[in-house]
């Protein structure tokens, strides 16, 4: 039997497998994705009325950024140890909340901030309140770049979420790692295509969410 | 209708950007409030939508103080019509126009029919725009909708801030007509934002003008050329101000005073002009000398007479120089 054939082989027996450890990464990143949703989209319209905590708190999200992920791992598992969830779910749950906050909240506050300003100050000239002006124009109008936000951190999430299995938090991120411990090509080659297609697959969903969730006067194309 | 009553805006930093400013626009006039960049007028007209605060003095509207009126529902109540046309780029024509009556909660027939209404005012088809969007748009046609919207809940108030001054000048003029024309239907009371004594010339019964947050003169705008009260305003009005004050008289009013010439009827090489036209474009045309001879018709195409260069300069003559003297200066 040829390398393909065998992999084949590999894959027809390890399929439950690999179906159950896909929907544990999904799981993951998506449960973060959602909660680093409602934290960072509110934050970075926050922020807009408030340029002193905006300097700052991008800058907290920079800096974030810049850990690498193992190394945010090993901290949190004296800090949760103290609450017994120092390995599994829970930690990979807020690294993952945690990487996402920069793309999200930057590209919210950015969009929201380059709302031409003529049309803000129609919106508040014709006698809108502040909900109805975030919600009828501003939101709208930075809906694309929002979204791309939103997809630089799933994309982002996927990859990071591959390192939560050192920490005993599933998801696709087992396989590759067994496969360095057993020295077993198959599972290492299967695990990082796996990921590879899940992180496509997410970007083309997501695009056209943010296509459809793009007002139709903003497509310049049109 | 709507009084200044020493109005004063003090920024930070001890910058007086309106300083003791008073004066009322009264009911249906269209006020320009004319100056220089930075003279104030733009915080002034902001001031009365409370998109600025005021420092000291009050804005009434009605005999009622805009501070005693909730913000949201004075604004509603206020048309207000900027240069960028601030059209909201994510909604079609339609909603555009009709987003006061959404705010206020009208019904969809009732806004429909207001949408239609509006449309045809301003000089678009309705159906044709409904489902368009602004930057399918050119710079005209935004600035009708924006003058659309700003009318959309028929405010007895309008604010206009430079509303045709990113247009270009043949756009800008025919704008500017047409407005004129919209305003004899919808007798707004209208305060209107201008750095072009040329726009404001044409479009204000009254005109304010400004420097340094104060206010220079405060007159209609045969007066401001005519007498113009200090050297400021005889700068800003410019030296050619005998000219532009041609553009406030017809023909007709030149026939009262002085009467047409005879009509040669062996000239062949004639030109006509109305007599409503304004006399400023009929010395152009005399001064182009497009033809040997111009004859003056009525609205029926009835020919009453000629004008000559000499009718005008005799018209401008005892109009200017001995009507209302001015001194001798510019």
């Amino acid at each position: 039997m040829t390398w393909f054939q065998e992999w084949i082989e590999f894959l027809n027996v390890n399929l439950p497998l690999i179906v159950d450890l896909t929907v544990e990464h999904v799981a993951l990143v998506g449960l973060a994705i959602l909660v680093a949703i409602l934290i960072g989209v509110p934050l970075g319209i926050y922020l807009t009325t408030n340029e002193y905590l905006a300097s700052t708190i991008l800058q907290a999200a920079s800096i974030m950024m810049t850990i690498p992920s193992i190394a945010l791992f090993g901290v949190m598992i004296p800090l949760l140890s103290i609450i017994n969830k120092g390995i599994g779910f829970v930690p990979a749950f807020i690294a993952l909340v945690l990487y996402s906050q920069l793309p999200i909240i930057r590209n919210t506050y950015t969009a929201i901030k380059n709302v031409d300003p003529g049309v803000r100050d129609a919106a508040i000239g014709l006698g809108m309140k502040t909900v109805q002006r975030l919600f009828r124009v501003e939101i709208p109008n930075a809906m694309p770049v929002i979204m791309a936000g939103i997809r630089t951190a799933v994309v982002m999430n996927i990859g990071i979420g591959v390192i939560a299995a050192f920490i005993g938090a599933g998801g696709l991120g087992v396989m590759i790692v067994q496969g360095i411990v057993r020295t077993d090509q198959y599972l290492i080659v299967t695990g990082s295509i796996a990921v590879s297609l899940l992180a496509i697959i997410a970007d083309v969903l997501l695009g056209s969410v943010q296509k459809w969730l793009t007002p139709k006067g903003l497509e310049t194309n049109s | 209708m709507i009084t200044f009553d020493h109005v004063t805006k003090i920024y930070e930093g001890d910058v007086k950007a309106v300083d003791d400013v008073a004066f009322t626009v009264e009911k249906g006039d269209i006020c320009v409030l004319l100056g220089p960049s930075g003279c104030g007028k733009t915080t002034l007209l902001r001031m009365v939508n409370r998109l600025e605060s005021i420092t000291e003095g009050e804005i009434r509207i009605n005999g009622k103080s805009n501070r005693d009126l909730d913000t949201i529902e004075l604004r509603r109540s206020i048309g207000y019509v900027i240069q960028s046309n601030g059209l909201f780029p994510n909604m079609t024509i339609e909603e555009n126009v009709t987003v006061v009556p959404s705010l206020l909660g009208w019904d969809r027939k009732k806004k429909r029919e207001r949408y239609h209404t509006l449309m045809e005012l301003v000089g678009l088809d309705p159906a044709e725009y409904r489902k368009r969007y602004p930057h399918e748009l050119s710079g005209g046609q935004q600035q009708r909708v924006g003058v659309a919207r700003a009318l959309a809940a028929d405010p007895p108030v309008m604010l206009m801030d430079e509303p045709f001054g990113a247009l270009d000048p043949i756009t800008r003029e025919r704008l500017q007509d047409e407005f004129i024309q919209i305003q004899r239907e919808v007798k707004k009371t209208i305060l209107f934002v201008s750095h072009d004594i040329d726009e404001a010339i044409k479009m204000g019964n009254k005109i304010v003008l400004m420097r340094d947050g104060k206010i220079m003169q405060h007159d209609t705008p045969s007066e401001i050329l005519v007498h113009p009260k200090n050297e400021f305003v005889s700068r800003f009005v410019g030296k050619d101000r005998a000219i532009k004050n041609l553009s406030l008289h017809t023909v007709e009013d030149l026939q009262k005073e002085i009467g047409l010439g005879d009509i040669n009827e062996t000239i062949q090489d004639t030109k006509t002009v109305n007599i409503h036209q304004d006399l400023r474009n009929t010395l152009s045309t005399l001064m182009n000398q497009e033809a040997e001879q111009v004859i003056v018709t009525d609205d029926h195409g009835e020919k009453l007479g000629t004008v000559t260069i000499d009718h005008v300069q005799r018209y401008l003559h005892l109009e200017i120089r001995e009507k209302a003297p001015v001194s001798t200066e510019g």
